[in-house]
């Protein structure tokens, strides 16, 4: 029996919980792989503590919009690096989208997701159905099937679905089995050949512009049949002012939707292609927007009409993304970002307040797809990750886990680092050199701790 | 690396001894001057070119064809010299074709700038033939070309600096040598 | 540096005083053209490409001339190109140039932002030959020396730019170009085919053409592609050339002394009619002509050519 069997006391860090009220120092008392309890001088009862003074302990977070490309686009990404990746952003558990090759729209594959992400590591994989089958739009897939088999929400994300009639029957079908349809909510034909925002960006750039209205019209059908149906919609990635103003009336009336917001959208604006001078790593679907959405976006997440904050975590191959820009990838390799960018760029300007900033990434998500994650309440698994607040240190892409390398924040200094995320109590992610470990703490089991995936050259 | 004037070479006066000893040869030369034009090279060729043509009115009454050549195009160091000059136009408003054209310049150095300004000229046309003033010989040729018409031979060493001065572009006549600054 | 950047890749990028260099510098061009022999020496041994994505006539043969007039060497590379990645990547092929040596790449490509893509990935320098609905700046150039050399400055003029403004990259660069150079540019089209933010750009945006065409120094027509009518943008050529064409009453609201523009090629009866296309306020030929001027400057002055000192 190792010293770790008898429990441990996370001591000395400032905890930020707002699942269960707590913000302010204190100790965390682990035994068994579960949190028993958190407050002040835990540390005294001789158990063993892993000093964590100066950082800040969060429940582990959690990403429901994740894009771990396997199987069938592994050189992007598979479930292995995926979910390193996410222990390195201090996520402890993830919803994995369905637009694979082939797409996950059966109970097989949903299993196979499930069997891949046991074998790959401690982080929690939590698979999305396709609501068509092939995310072709046109027949319902075997949602029931998935939902037996461990699928938590169906989404054709990566394609709106265009038809109005086979959202109501989606919305029906899976409200039967008491999960949300997630939304990628753009319209097929305003958005066609789209590449950037519309607006004095796009008309400087001649690339062809993408009006918020594309996304807005097509949130307004969604809660229409959310009210129609009774069923509860997930719009996902909100990028635009309008349709901000579109969920908080509906949400005052009632509507059973939720939504999430991007680190990207929640930080740039479409000024960045221009700045970057066309690279493609600023090019994603629903794109950047302007100034006024990017700040409507925070402060809907602030007020809460915009519940969590997901990465919608991309990842593609540099020849995706070194190409011309009308002919690149969509997307951002954001898992181990996220966090510094939320703190960095949100949380210390004061946009976003710290409490509300880790519900966003914690209880918020948890909720929304009913996951049993999100906070340090006695008896919740010891999902928790340790973060320096103090050290700054720049985005360097090729330091990432993810095989996607394809981010418009390389070079970026930000602080809020994630530097230990723990998974029922054991090591799933360390970084070296910021924090000293004691031999003690056991590391998870799976391969959470195998080195680095390089892209593949 | 900056100068400092070592000696005045010629004086206002100076350089109009040398025109008009030029303008004299040209005729001499040239036997009345019939089919005679005068090019001045940019920059500091143009009023040199001008002056003889005045000049040659003055003591022969000819009235010389006056013409302006920018070499920019024809130089040989485009490749290595960071601060290229300005294209300006070439202006030369008649036929070369057969006519006597004397090329007038200020200095005559390593003989580049002759070479490019007879490669510009012959893209005009074919004259007769073309012959060469300068206000000042300073050596150093690097290729075969000499002056028919020299205002002043002036042995110089490679380090030194020739500055002619000229009221039309430098707001005064003078012809000075300067050397490095020490240190 | 004569001028700033190794790349000319769109008029946004150039201050004023280089538009004004290159200007002064293709007057200079432009005499050579009015010579017997049209040839200096100046790019011997310089390496011109012109790698073309798509098809075009006059300005791969413009930028090829110019470069023969100033005795560079020059290769063509004709290459098709698409999303579904057919044949080599543009990384491949800016490798590929790199190493074959060339001084000078011309690029014509139908993504908006290639060439900025290419100028970061090759030591040569880029020059945009149009680049999607972004910027074709040598056109604008030769637009604007041609406009100076009839009118004598480009400050203070009314330019009317008539047409397809939203996909039109001879639009996107003229209205920057002559914006920054003082002109008052106002564009005309239908409102399907006006993009956005127009005023942000400086430019006043109408949909009616005959208020644009008041009193107009210059009016551009710009080419219809007659494609987009297909993605709904338009009716018809016949309604876009009874309401938009550019005929001799709808002229006769510009200045008496008004020059008429258009890129080329032209769809005669549609955006322009023949009568004032081949009349006396047409500057359409003269446009080529100094197009061959402008292209030569830029070629002399990215090839180190045009600063101060001698």
């Amino acid at each position: 029996m190792s010293r770790s069997d008898r429990g441990f006391v996370v001591a000395g860090g400032t905890v930020v919980d707002p699942a269960s009220g707590v913000l302010g120092p204190a100790d965390v008392l682990i035994s068994e792989g579960r949190v028993r309890a958190v407050g002040g001088g835990l540390s005294r009862d001789g158990l063993p503590v892993l000093d964590v003074s100066g950082r800040l302990v969060l429940p582990g977070l959690v990403d429901i919009h994740v894009h771990l490309r396997e199987p069938g686009e592994e050189w992007k990404e598979d479930i292995a690096s995926g979910t390193r990746a996410a222990a390195a952003g201090g996520f402890v558990a993830v919803a994995a989208m369905a637009n694979t090759r082939p797409p996950i729209d059966s109970a097989a594959a949903v299993s196979f997701v499930l069997d891949r992400a046991r074998s790959a590591g401690p982080v929690r994989v939590y698979p999305v159905g396709a609501v068509t089958k092939g995310q072709k739009g046109e027949e319902l897939a075997e949602m029931g099937d998935m939902r037996q088999a461990g699928a938590v929400a169906f989404s054709d994300d990566g394609q709106p679905i265009r038809s109005a009639e086979m959202m109501r029957c989606a919305l029906q079908y899976a409200g039967m089995l008491g999960v949300p349809v997630i939304s990628h909510c753009q319209d097929p034909d305003l958005s066609a050949g789209g590449l950037m925002n519309l607006g004095l960006t796009s008309t400087r750039l001649g690339l062809r512009g993408i009006p918020t209205q594309a996304e807005e019209v097509m949130v307004y059908r969604d809660l229409a049949l959310c009210a129609l149906t009774g069923s509860r919609v997930h719009i996902a990635h909100v990028s635009a002012a309008d349709s901000v103003e579109v969920l908080r009336r509906a949400r005052a009336r009632g509507v059973n939707a939720t939504a999430e917001a991007t680190p990207h959208h929640l930080i740039l604006t479409d000024r960045a292609v221009e700045e970057s001078r066309f690279d493609a790593a600023t090019r994603v679907d629903p794109p950047l927007r302007s100034e006024a959405d990017r700040r409507a976006l925070a402060a809907a997440l602030q007020e809460g009409v915009i519940d969590c904050i997901a990465t919608d975590h991309a990842p593609h191959h540099r020849d995706d993304k070194e190409v011309e820009f009308a002919y690149a990838a969509s997307g951002i390799s954001g898992l181990e970002t996220a966090l510094p960018l939320i703190y960095t760029h949100l949380v210390v300007p004061g946009a976003l307040e710290l409490g509300r900033a880790v519900a966003c990434l914690t209880e918020g998500p948890a909720r929304v797809l009913g996951l049993p994650h999100g906070t340090l309440a006695p008896g919740a698994s010891a999902d928790l990750v340790v973060v320096d607040v103090e050290r700054e240190m720049a985005v360097d892409p090729m330091e990432f886990y993810s095989r996607g390398k394809n981010t418009p924040f390389a070079g970026w200094r930000l602080r809020g680092w994630p530097v230990l995320t723990l998974i029922g109590g054991a090591v799933a992610y360390h970084r070296p050199g910021w924090l000293k470990l004691p031999e003690w703490l056991e590391p998870a089991g799976g391969l959470g701790l195998a080195g680095r995936v390089a892209a593949p050259a | 690396m900056t100068f400092r004037e070592k000696a005045e070479i010629l004086d206002a006066d100076g350089i109009r001894r040398a025109l008009v000893r030029v303008a004299h040869e040209v005729v001499e030369r040239n036997k009345g001057g019939e089919g005679l034009v005068l090019v001045g090279i940019r920059r500091r060729g143009v009023p040199l070119a001008a002056r003889l043509a005045s000049i040659l009115k003055e003591i022969e009454g000819l009235e010389v064809p006056l013409g302006i050549l920018d070499i920019t195009l024809y130089r040989d160091d485009l490749a290595s010299r960071r601060d290229q000059p300005t294209v300006h136009s070439t202006r030369v408003p008649f036929d070369i074709e057969g006519k006597r054209v004397v090329l007038v310049d200020d200095v005559l150095y390593t003989g580049r700038t002759v070479r490019a300004a007879l490669d510009a000229l012959m893209d005009l046309g074919r004259p007769e033939c073309i012959q060469l003033a300068v206000l000042i010989d300073r050596g150093h040729r690097e290729l075969p070309i000499r002056a028919d018409y020299v205002g002043k031979n002036l042995p110089t060493s490679r380090k030194e600096l020739v500055r002619v001065r000229l009221t039309e572009t430098d707001g005064e006549d003078r012809v000075v040598i300067e050397e490095p600054e020490a240190g | 540096m004569p001028l700033k950047s190794k790349d000319v890749l769109g008029l946004k990028e150039m201050e004023p005083s280089e538009i004004e260099l290159v200007l002064d510098t293709a007057a200079s061009m432009r005499d050579i053209l009015g010579r017997t022999i049209k040839k200096v020496p100046t790019l011997r041994g310089r390496t011109v490409v012109t790698l073309f994505y798509e098809a075009s006539t006059r300005t791969r043969a413009s930028f090829e001339l110019a470069a023969k007039y100033l005795s560079a060497d020059t290769i063509s590379v004709t290459a098709a190109t698409s999303s579904v990645q057919k044949g080599e990547t543009l990384k491949d092929t800016a490798r590929t140039l790199e190493v074959m040596g060339a001084d000078v790449v011309v690029m014509r490509h139908p993504a908006s932002g290639a060439c900025h893509f290419l100028a970061s990935r090759v030591r040569a320098s880029v020059v945009n030959g149009g680049d999607g609905t972004h910027e074709h700046p040598t056109q604008a150039l030769l637009d604007m020396f041609t406009i100076r050399r009839h009118k004598g400055r480009l400050k203070g003029l009314v330019v009317a730019i008539v047409g397809d403004i939203y996909h039109s990259r001879v639009a996107r660069s003229n209205i920057i170009g002559l914006v920054k150079m003082g002109a008052e540019v106002r564009v005309a089209g239908p409102a399907t085919l006006l993009p956005p933010c127009l005023e942000e750009l400086g430019a006043r945006a109408y949909s009616r053409v005959e208020p644009a065409l008041e009193g107009a120094d210059v009016v551009m027509a710009l080419r219809l592609q007659l494609e987009r009518q297909q993605r709904g943008l338009f009716p018809s050529t016949r309604e876009y050339a009874r309401l938009y064409g550019i005929d001799r009453n709808r002229l006769s609201l510009a200045r008496p002394d008004a020059l008429l523009m258009h890129p080329g090629p032209m769809n005669r009866g549609v955006e322009v009619c023949s009568y004032v296309a081949d009349g006396p306020a047409s500057v359409i030929e003269e446009q080529v002509t100094n197009g061959v001027a402008v292209r030569m400057a830029l070629l002399y002055l990215l090839l180190g050519g045009g600063g101060d000192g001698s």
